[in-house]
């Protein structure tokens, strides 16, 4: 609302603006915003019960995967900070719900918490050092992180509790409270809820000042050290929250697909992710959600192609995308509403 | 005569084998403005980022209010009341104007993520006050019409104004101004001298302004310091200033290069 109201004043006050920044638009705008929200909502809920299990399941990990990205992008696409190394926090997750789950029979709703918890502080721990590296450095220092993991969880002084290479199987759960749906339609549902919040979250962080003091640094982190933002504590604390949110995304695709072992994460899931990243649209919220669909789907779709060459139509997928639109769905999306607004005006 | 606001005390700074700044000493009145000269490479930006703590001096001290700054770091200047400008545009590109200007309501403001994420009652008090000091600087310095746009897509004027704003937003006591008039035409330099005098009448602020544009430094200023290769070379009136032979020398010195 207030949004609005602003530019209609703003527009009002200031008549030569008024030509380019017509205040119509803006009111359709929030039309159309509104209206995607109900079809999107209408179309989350009625999913599971119009498509068959596999699809479900599928549509989980899409989920999962936006969440995981959207953890990329709080530490990339609004503090600057490069990171191959997520498909560790992603694994931390996993193990912590899975050994949680495994050893200690805590319910798996909580186990979420706890890797959010426990990423958060491996990625503060990492943030700190990673303070002095910048760029390709910290691209490095990341990628480093993420070829050691898989081999650590395999070590054997760690195997009781990790299950060495074969990893842990863990059940999965039942809907609650009767509820008449089954595993895959519940664990959609509850995916669901969870990305819901954390998407608020992020949401609500970005708009605020703590979200502002992030993009400051990303910008320019001499300018913004002399507005009095501490560069070093926020980028230590929003590696850790983004370690958090990517954590909580692998302790979901641990309970989801039952299964943790130590080859699931590697390097190549950073670079998925950073892939998806890009794909959707770096610094910008929604976009996780189409690298979410990308990291799922395109690589199906290239082993449909071709089962020898599923890596080359993979390859050939991704640079068509970024041909077409170089700031990915974002960058398209902005660019056609420019379009339509040049087309009106 | 009362206090000083800012009292530098050989400050010297060194690059490798370059003596950027040589032992500058001078104090600055409460709300004065003070003119900062000197021909190019003669240390007046290296001075600007010692007081904002940028740049560690290897000598001397710097007092504001009374108490030295160099223990502090740099991102604690801004809330004891120094803010700056920089001399080649430090905005944050691709935030809106409204945004850059919040920006500068940081120090002011305290908030963590958890209360942030949660958007809860506290700090969305904080968020309405960051906003409404931001609007009336905004509307301040004219630069309600383009609130919203991208800074980094605005002309380089607006941005110059974009910066003063956000400077003005962390409430400074002390102004560091560098080359504000640079890159600005005739008449935009003569508004920007009205509108500093207006800043430091209405804000009650001390200024310090670099500036290699003579007309506005001596019209503009109440006492001058002149710089060359790191050392003072002159401080007075403007008309001291623009009389001393070491002034006129090092001007027509860097003219014949
Ligand atoms: N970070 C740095 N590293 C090395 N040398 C520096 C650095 N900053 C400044 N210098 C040197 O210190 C000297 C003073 O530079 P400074 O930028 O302070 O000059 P200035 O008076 O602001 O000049 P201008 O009017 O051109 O802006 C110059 O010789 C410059 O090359
Ligand atoms: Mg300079």
């Amino acid at each position: 609302m207030s949004v609005q109201t602003e530019n209609l004043e703003t527009a009002a006050e200031h008549p030569a603006l008024a030509a380019d920044m017509v205040t119509k638009p803006f009111g359709r705008d929030r039309t159309i915003g509104i209206a995607i929200g109900v079809i999107l909502f209408v179309a989350a809920i009625a999913l599971p019960f119009v498509t068959k299990s596999f699809f479900v399941f599928q549509v989980t990990m899409v989920l999962i995967y936006a969440i995981a990205i959207l953890g990329l992008n709080l530490l990339t696409g609004f503090n600057g900070q490069f990171s191959l190394g997520h498909a560790a926090f992603y694994a931390i997750g996993a193990y912590t719900a899975a050994i949680l789950m495994d050893k200690a029979e805590i319910s798996y709703v909580w186990t979420l918490p706890v890797a959010g918890i426990v990423c958060f502080a491996f990625g503060f721990v990492f943030g700190l050092p990673a303070l002095r590296l910048e760029g390709i450095y910290l691209a490095l220092a990341t990628f480093a992180l993420s070829v050691a993991t898989p081999q650590i969880l395999k070590l054997s002084p760690l195997e009781h509790w990790t299950g060495g290479v074969q990893g842990i199987v863990i059940m999965k759960p039942d809907a609650p409270f009767g509820l008449p749906l089954n595993q895959d339609q519940w664990l959609y549902f509850f995916t669901l809820i969870v990305t819901v919040l954390l998407f608020w979250l992020a949401h609500n962080l970005l708009k605020s000042r703590t979200g502002r003091a992030m993009m400051a640094i990303r910008d320019n982190p001499i300018a913004s050290r002399s507005m009095g933002i501490n560069n070093s504590i926020y980028k230590a604390l929003t590696f850790g929250l983004s370690a958090s949110y990517t954590g909580i995304a692998g302790a979901l695709g641990a309970i989801v697909v039952q299964f943790v072992a130590p080859d699931s994460f590697t390097v190549i899931l950073s670079i998925a992710l950073l892939v998806g990243l890009v794909v959707g649209g770096v610094g910008w919220i929604p976009g996780a959600f189409f690298g979410g669909l990308f990291v799922l789907f395109v690589p199906n779709i290239a082993e449909q192609f071709s089962k020898g060459l599923s890596g080359a139509f993979y390859g050939i997928i991704l640079m068509g995308l970024m041909f077409l639109m170089p700031a990915g769905v974002a960058g398209f999306i902005a660019m056609l509403r420019r379009k339509v607004l040049r087309h009106e005006g | 005569m009362s206090e000083p606001i800012l009292s530098v005390r050989d400050v010297a700074v060194r690059f490798g084998g370059i003596v950027a700044l040589d032992g500058i000493s001078f104090d600055m009145p409460v709300r004065k403005i003070v003119g900062l000269i000197g021909p190019n490479g003669a240390g007046k930006t290296t001075l600007f980022n010692c007081l904002s703590r940028l740049y560690v001096p290897s000598d001397g001290d710097i007092l504001f209010e009374g108490k030295s700054i160099l223990t502090r770091p740099a991102h604690r200047i801004a809330e004891i009341g120094i803010g700056r400008t920089f001399q080649n545009l430090a905005l944050f590109q691709n935030l809106t104007v409204l945004d850059n200007v919040r920006i500068g309501g940081h120090c002011r403001t305290r908030s963590d993520y958890v209360s942030d994420a949660l958007n809860l009652p506290w700090s969305r008090r904080n968020e309405k006050q960051i906003d409404e000091s931001a609007r009336s600087i905004i509307d301040y310095l004219d630069l309600r019409g383009v609130a919203q746009r991208r800074v980094g897509d605005l002309p380089f004027g607006t941005q110059k104004r974009v910066e003063l704003a956000r400077a003005l937003a962390t409430n400074p006591k002390l102004l560091l101004l560098d080359e504000p008039a640079c890159g600005l035409n005739h008449e935009e330099i003569e508004e920007l001298g009205e509108r500093i005098r207006h800043i430091r009448d209405d804000r009650n602020l001390t200024v310090l302004l670099v500036e290699h544009h003579m007309s506005l430094v001596m019209s503009v200023s109440d006492q001058v310091v002149a710089l060359n290769f790191g050392r003072k070379i002159a401080e007075g009136t403007p008309a001291e200033v623009q009389r001393s032979p070491d002034v006129i020398a090092a001007y027509l010195g860097t003219e014949k290069q």
